[in-house]
């Protein structure tokens, strides 16, 4: 991957990812409205906000999966909407994601998942692929589940192998889609440890989207808050804990009502009781 | 409705009281606030409203809503009104149904479509979903252009997976359907033709039937219910999964990894098993020709060979090679465009299959009447 490296170097900028005056919309649906982003370079960012406000949409465009209507993302000095196929699909080797399902290979077990990225992307011979493998399972703790189906793991597990796969080709970015959703207390606390730790010995940089309020802010050094297509919130946790505007500090509290509303949009509520249709 | 569950009195010339009484039922109607409209514009004095509930019977929801209504409308002619003399049910409830204001703009505006928009958004709709039919076709077609210069990315042993599964697994069915096709066939030309004494025809009839068209459209239709199926259902679910995603963001083509291999698989397969169901549907028929017509198998064949020539099955394996691209990719396609629920997997299954018999049916006539006009 030695012209990889060399496009890394490319940019000298402090943000790994920067984004733009970017708008992006489904349907008639403004999601994101002339929005600028920065995710520092080997640190970890958290991307929060109430549901349904385009976070796992946000790490899709980041991904180059979507393409914004508007503005520009940059991913390590290379504009990612603009970039040809094969150029795209080259970045994205250096991106790893983490499904918020675990996104697993339902046909083959746990090593080959975890091999997957390995074989397709490159020729090791397979002692080599096999002592990576075996180094990526161990930093996750399941070197022992390597000859397991998907089917026969925990969600827990499922996660962290997803996470093994995910780093297994040594990713200088990773997304993370929903990582703590539906996990039990000490599966939640394994993922927080590890996304912290795999970060910091890697070297890598990590976008971590997130409700887990409390677990995303115990890891985060940058914190970035969307609701209503805009960025309400940008900064430190500790810069946003005491500083951040109203609506900041509703989300960070968990208050159930506050500048973001209890009710969704609707029509009279009497009209609609009573007229029917 | 009685027109007396609702008077105005005056109490003084400013105070209105309006006296509810009787039942309220949902059932009766809604109560207009017109009169009372009318009441205090005759009476611009008016500054206070009150309410008596005192004779009050059963009420719903057309009582709250009659007392919002009027609550509006003393909100908007700048009266004072009370509302704490009303059962105190009431009272909680209007203050719940005005807790919350409507939000400008939110409600839908439900048009009735006229019949030429409701025309023209299918149109465009059928117009949309045939570019993204021939884009998928196009993705694949780029998909193999990278198959030959050998920078497709796939799992040499998923082609041979789907080759076992297309084509040895299927044999018990097209053995089933082709042989029933070709004794059909014999029987019902049998029935005809012993007529004029011409049942040594049979053989040729059979012949060129199953060759020229039976053998391949059959087995494509079988392939369409058995492999299309499969194909949107495996990659439904891989969508559902987010397998799909996870393969676009390794950096490998889904186009590559899913599409070539199945599509290959099945393309390879059809063209073989159309002679094995020509061989099948020419034994289906030798058999009745010689259980009812008394033919033997020399014959039979031998006429067969005579009055067949080998275009017919040529023709006939020229389909079978586009029916497995047909139905391969109309499975893969609704596939991959599967929305991501569990319903959606079967809907998408249930698709393919259509899609994929219509384009079958479709491909032939399409050939039969080139074939006619160029005489072939």
């Amino acid at each position: 991957m030695a012209s990889d490296n060399s496009i890394s170097n490319n940019s000298t900028s402090n943000n790994y990812v920067e984004i733009r005056g970017m708008s992006f919309s489904r349907g008639d649906r403004l999601i994101f409205n002339d929005i600028d982003v920065d995710i520092p370079r080997g640190k970890v960012t958290s991307i929060m906000g109430p549901s349904g406000t385009g976070k796992t949409t946000l790490l899709r465009l980041i991904g180059g999966q979507l393409k914004p209507m508007n503005g520009s993302i940059t991913v390590d000095g290379q504009n990612i909407s603009s970039l040809r196929r094969k150029q795209l699909y080259a970045a994205r080797e250096r991106m790893g994601m983490l499904f918020q399902s675990g996104a697993l290979f339902s046909d083959i077990n746990v090593f080959e998942n975890v091999a997957f990225p390995l074989r397709v992307h490159t020729k090791l011979p397979e002692d080599m692929i096999r002592d990576i493998v075996l180094m990526k399972l161990q930093a996750v703790g399941l070197r022992g589940a390597r000859d397991l189906m998907p089917s026969e793991l925990s969600g827990g597990m499922t996660r962290r192998v997803a996470l093994a796969r995910t780093i297994a080709l040594g990713p200088d970015l990773v997304l993370y889609d929903e990582p703590f959703a539906g996990q039990d207390p000490i599966a939640m606390g394994m993922l927080v440890q590890l996304i912290r730790l795999l970060n910091d010995a890697l070297g890598m940089t990590s976008v971590l989207v997130s409700h887990d309020v409390s677990e995303a802010l115990s890891i985060s050094d940058h914190v970035c808050i969307i609701a209503d297509g805009k960025i309400i919130g940008q900064g430190s946790p500790k810069y946003l804990k005491e500083q951040g505007t109203p609506l900041v500090k509703q989300f960070l509290q968990g208050l159930p009502d506050g500048p973001v509303p209890f009710h969704y949009p609707a029509t009279d509520y009497k009209t609609d009781l009573l007229t029917g249709n | 409705m009685a027109e007396d569950v609702v008077t105005f009195h005056r109490q003084s010339k400013s105070i209105l009281r309006v006296l509810i009484k009787g039942d309220w039922n949902i059932s009766f109607g809604l109560q207009n606030p017109e009169r009372f409209l009318a009441h205090i514009k005759s009476n611009p004095e008016t500054s206070h409203v009150e309410f008596d509930a005192s004779l009050l019977g059963a009420w719903d929801s057309s009582l709250i809503s009659y007392v919002v209504s009027l609550n509006a409308l003393s909100k908007e002619h700048h009266l004072k009104i009370d509302i704490t003399q009303l059962p105190e049910g009431i009272v909680r409830l209007v203050a719940l149904a005005e807790a919350v204001p409507e939000r400008e703009g939110a409600a839908k505006n439900k048009v009735k479509p006229v019949f030429v928009d409701d025309l023209g958004s299918r149109l465009i709709n059928v117009y949309a979903q045939l570019s993204a039919f021939i884009t998928f076709f196009g993705e694949t077609l780029l998909s193999i252009a990278r198959l030959v210069k050998g920078t497709a990315v796939f799992r040499r042993q998923d082609l041979f997976i789907f080759l076992q599964d297309n084509g040895p697994s299927s044999l018990g069915i097209v053995t089933l359907i082709s042989v029933l096709m070709g004794m059909i066939l014999a029987f019902v030309g049998a029935v005809q033709l012993q007529q004029f004494g011409a049942s040594i025809y049979v053989a040729s009839l059979v012949g060129l039937a199953m060759a020229r068209e039976m053998a391949a459209m059959m087995t494509a239709i079988i392939m369409a219910g058995r492999t299309g199926a499969a194909y949107a259902a495996q990659l439904g679910s891989m969508q559902v999964n987010e397998e799909v995603d996870a393969l676009k963001t390794m950096g490998v083509s889904p186009f590559d990894f899913l599409v070539l291999p199945r599509t290959l698989a099945l393309v390879c397969m059809m063209p073989l098993l159309t002679v094995y169901a020509n061989v099948m549907g020419i034994l289906g028929g030798a058999l009745v020709a010689m259980i009812m017509l008394d033919l033997s198998w020399s014959m039979y064949i031998e006429q067969m060979m005579a009055t067949v020539p080998l275009k017919h099955f040529l023709i006939g394996l020229f389909k079978s090679i586009i029916f497995g691209v047909l139905v391969a990719l109309s499975g893969c396609y609704m596939g991959m465009n599967s929305g991501r629920s569990a319903s959606a997997v079967g809907q998408a299954t249930t698709n393919a299959v259509v899609l994929g018999i219509v384009l079958i049916i479709v491909f032939d006539s399409l050939v039969t009447i080139v074939t006619t006009v160029l005489g072939v």
